[in-house]
């Protein structure tokens, strides 16, 4: 019944939660970097009212890319999900309850016109883009150093890190870039979708925030390079083998994140495109064409989120104390049966999602100005 | 060993935030489809009157909507945060349903709920009545998945231990989706949503009348609520989802505690209406019983026994002993993975759960004493007196919502309603009823299903992280105040457009009543 062998389907499945993760940093990218945004780009209430309305119909949906990746981790990488959440514990409670307060802010802020009402929520909905986006990103740059956990012989897990031990130099970097992704995404977005001043001011900052991204981008790789050994699978080891982490070697080796570059020079390509799509986004910002502005600054997120999943590949998580029990593709999936339903229903409705999802950016398109908030004065934010 | 305490408290996070979640999600699921019907009525009869009903009860329901997106977030993630051996041992068949339901349902309500507020002046009345219908198929399509993997929770089909990974994977998909619990509790528990959403318009609509506000605009919707209301209420009662209690030995336990019956009663067993059981004395005092009726309720027969508490425990007992082979097998595997020990392991390790549940006692779990297999299984009996009263309240709130909707729904039918300010009274004080009904009814499903997490496979002991006490109790503490500010926030916008009406929420002036 089923074609397709357990290491094609853990390929796909590994190619699947990086489609999600992106999704999420494309399209929840600009709903955080908005967030971001607000009290800076917004000087008055009605363009901070024009910001939250750009993404007001949307964000919701936005969301669920990142429920649905948190999902799709737990149900195709159950050991990925459960050494990652429960070792970042308190972590992942500060980017959930910023995640909680964001669209609570958008819905309360609007329904009282008090000044400090208003203030105070705005400050609310900042940390709630800052904060989670930070988190993933510092979460994400730990992949590389690893994270002291290990297993029993039932894989029960021990964690014997702690929440400080993750704010280390090179994942804070890394946290700043992804602070920098949401705010390109905020930028082209709302270039996109507001006009006149506050379109400007999207226009610039936009500029602004892609010369820090290339440089924060080329410090990391530079950094990973220089001072964070690599890690490497060795060989024998079986592809189709029952998922348990405890049965493989790992070797340690200086600049180890770079060997995937040598031993497949065509994954070059995505640094190479994360930094086109960042020249190419920094000049459609330049002449005012935002529609493929808004395209190549995704596609820059995209490459520079695949950048940081081909270097590690295979692995998902390095253990730091027991390298040797670190998470990789081939040892810390679901069964075959799982991975193989669960990708018949994502080529299900993936595709209806995506449908649906771009008929209602259809439906919506068009600028938001005080026009519209004056027309939408019921729903508005 | 096990941080009792690290258990408890994440149980405790897991309950309040779950509690808490289950606040906002029934509402969502009645108010979509009462919504749904209302535009339905607009679009057919083009009465604006319709139009302004759909999109005044609709602003109620964005602001629960958005409270039950944001709390449902916890809850997925605490899977992982403070279930991290529950993740790993189940992961492959919770997990999966987990993200089916984001592809299948979450996507399809939040992103319509979008076009539902904005889409008025740009689609088609038809158009915004299929994203209205979408919606509300989406928080019914979400319902639907996350009983399945809570059906799974109680009868474990289509999955089988795998000895290489340690962990349940799953073997027929088509057995987990098709649980006859997973049935009788997605239709028990959308028909309890569909009637707090039909309480919530009644109510806050009698509130109106009461008032002579909107009498129009009130009188309707009392009419939908209340024909909405009564089939519903009926459906929750007569579909209760107590015909799923004969399937699994655990069931049946939760059957026996939430009656209150120690001793095997013979067929057709008498139903408790009242009583007040006695975990120590293995008793149940001043019980007041009715003849027959629990037989049928219960085994849709008239042979079938309902097992009492006494012998259940007995049966445990067979099942712990099956369980200790079950864990010497896995230990010789685990020595020697021949496949003549594999092979064992396939035959023992159904009850292999049975012998985890002597981890809380021992380490040795083959060398199990008597004395630790005795206790173990006085262990998988629940605390009877508080299962026992939240459920038999739960059903007499039940049975109450049946009354009040009929005489709502004849009150009605006669427009007589306006005349009756008692009964407004009533159905306006009725108001936080359901949701009563609802918490208890979730508190018997799932601490009635302790001491397990998954039912026969893994107590709720082992499942947790090994996150330090303290820190569980610094989230449990922020949770508590962090929601407590929240709902606070929530009632009070819920109360300034309910006190505002219809006319002015939907910003017409204070002179043109919202009318036909």
């Amino acid at each position: 019944m089923i074609f397709l062998d357990y290491e094609i389907l853990r390929l796909l499945w590994w190619a699947i939660l990086g489609i999600l993760l992106i999704g999420f940093a494309i399209l929840d990218g600009f709903d955080l970097g908005m967030a971001i945004f607000l009290p800076f780009l917004g000087k008055s209430d009605e363009e901070r009212r024009l910001m939250i309305n750009s993404i007001g119909p949307i964000w919701e949906g936005n969301q669920v890319w990142l429920i649905l990746g948190a999902g799709a981790s737990f149900a195709a990488w159950p050991y990925l999900y459960a050494v990652s959440f429960s070792g970042f514990y308190l972590a992942m409670f500060i980017a959930l309850f910023g995640l909680v307060l964001r669209p609570v802010g958008f819905k309360f802020r609007s329904k009282m016109p008090d000044v400090r009402w208003r203030n105070f929520w705005d400050a609310i909905i900042f940390m709630g883009g800052f904060v989670p986006s930070l988190i993933f990103g510092v979460a994400f740059g730990n992949l590389f150093l690893g994270v002291p956990f290990h297993f029993d012989d039932t894989l029960r897990l021990y964690y014997t890190g702690s929440f400080l031990e993750l704010l280390t130099i090179f994942p804070l970097m890394c946290g700043v870039l992804s602070i920098g992704m949401m705010l390109l995404q905020a930028s082209t977005y709302g270039s996109l979708k507001t006009r006149d001043a506050l379109q400007n001011k999207f226009r610039k900052s936009g500029q602004w925030v892609i010369i820090g991204i290339i440089i924060l981008f080329t410090g990391t790789g530079l950094y990973l390079y220089q001072e964070i050994p690599g890690h490497m699978l060795l060989e024998p080891w079986a592809k189709e083998a029952p998922s348990n982490p405890l049965y493989k070697q790992v070797a340690t080796l200086d600049k180890g994140w770079f060997l995937n570059y040598i031993k497949f020079p065509w994954s070059l390509a995505l640094p190479i495109g994360a930094y086109l799509s960042l020249f190419l986004t920094f000049f459609f910002l330049k002449s005012r064409r935002f529609g493929p502005a808004f395209f190549t600054s995704s596609c820059a997120v995209g490459g520079i989120i695949s950048t940081a999943g081909a270097s590690l590949f295979p692995f998902l998580l390095i253990s730091s104390t027991h390298p040797s029990q670190s998470l990789t593709i081939w040892d810390a999936s679901s069964s075959k049966t799982t991975l193989f339903i669960m990708l018949i229903a994502t080529l299900i409705f993936l595709p209806i999602i995506i449908a649906y999802t771009a008929w209602v950016y259809r439906v919506l398109k068009g600028p938001v100005t005080s026009k519209t908030l004056e027309d939408e004065q019921l729903n508005a934010y | 060993m096990v941080d009792t305490l690290s258990v408890d408290l994440s149980r405790l996070q897991f309950a309040i935030t779950a509690l808490y979640h289950f606040l906002f999600v029934p509402l969502t699921l009645g108010l979509s489809i009462l919504i749904a019907i209302m535009e339905s009525v607009y679009v057919m009869t083009k009465k604006s009157i319709w139009k302004d009903m759909t999109k005044f009860w609709g602003i109620l329901f964005g602001i629960n909507f958005a409270m039950g997106v944001a709390t449902g977030v916890p809850l997925e993630f605490q899977f992982g945060t403070n279930w991290a051996y529950y993740a790993h041992y189940v992961g492959d068949i919770f997990g999966s349903l987990l993200a089916i339901e984001g592809l299948m349902a979450f996507f399809l309500e939040a992103t319509f709920i979008g076009l539902f507020f904005f889409g008025w002046n740009r689609l088609t009345k038809i158009q915004h009545l299929c994203v209205t219908w979408l919606m509300a198929l989406g928080t019914n399509f979400s319902a639907l998945w996350i009983l399945i993997a809570n059906a799974w929770m109680q009868n474990p089909t289509g999955a089988e231990f795998n000895p290489d990974t340690m962990r349940m994977e799953l073997s027929s998909f088509y057995d987990v989706f098709f649980n006859p619990v997973a049935q009788s509790k997605f239709v028990h528990t959308i028909s309890a949503g569909y009637v707090i959403g039909a309480m919530f318009v009644l109510a806050i609509s009698a509130f109106y009348l009461l008032k002579a506000r909107h009498i129009e605009f009130a009188k309707r919707s009392m009419v939908v609520a209340a024909s909405f209301g009564l089939a519903s209420a009926l459906s929750v009662v007569v579909l209760g989802d107590e015909s799923g209690y004969t399937l699994t030995e655990h069931q049946k336990m939760k059957l026996a505690v939430i009656e209150g019956i120690w001793d095997t009663s013979p067929a057709p067993a008498p139903l408790t209406l009242f009583g007040w059981p006695d975990q120590m004395a293995q008793k149940t005092y001043y019980e007041l019983k009715v003849p027959w009726v629990l037989g049928l309720i219960a085994t849709r027969s008239f042979d079938q026994p309902v097992y009492g508490i006494k012998d259940l425990v007995d049966h445990a007992k067979v099942h712990i002993r099956d369980g200790m082979q079950a864990y010497e097998d896995l230990q010789a595997f685990k020595k020697d993975p021949s496949f003549f020990n594999r092979a064992k392991v396939k035959e023992t390790s159904k009850y292999l759960g049975y012998g985890l549940l002597l981890k809380r006692y021992t380490e040795d779990v083959s060398q199990a004493t008597e004395e630790m297999i005795e206790k173990a299984a006085w262990g998988t009996v629940p605390q009877v007196l508080p299962l026992f009263w939240a459920f038999h309240i739960m059903v007499a709130l039940g049975l109450y919502f049946i009354l009040l909707f009929a005489a709502s729904f004849y009150l009605a039918s006669r427009d007589q309603l306006h005349k009756y300010p008692w009964f407004l009274k009533a159905a306006f004080y009725s108001l936080p009823l359901p949701w009563v009904a609802t918490e208890l009814g979730w508190f018997v499903a799932e601490y009635g299903r302790q001491p397990w997490t998954i039912e026969g496979v893994l107590p709720t002991f082992l499942s947790a992280s090994g996150t330090s006490a303290g820190t569980v109790l610094t989230t449990l503490i922020i949770f508590v105040l962090f929601y407590t500010i929240l709902a606070i926030i929530d009632v009070k916008l819920l109360l300034k457009y309910i006190r505002l009406g219809p006319t002015l929420a939907l910003g017409y002036d204070r002179k043109e009543e919202v009318s036909a």
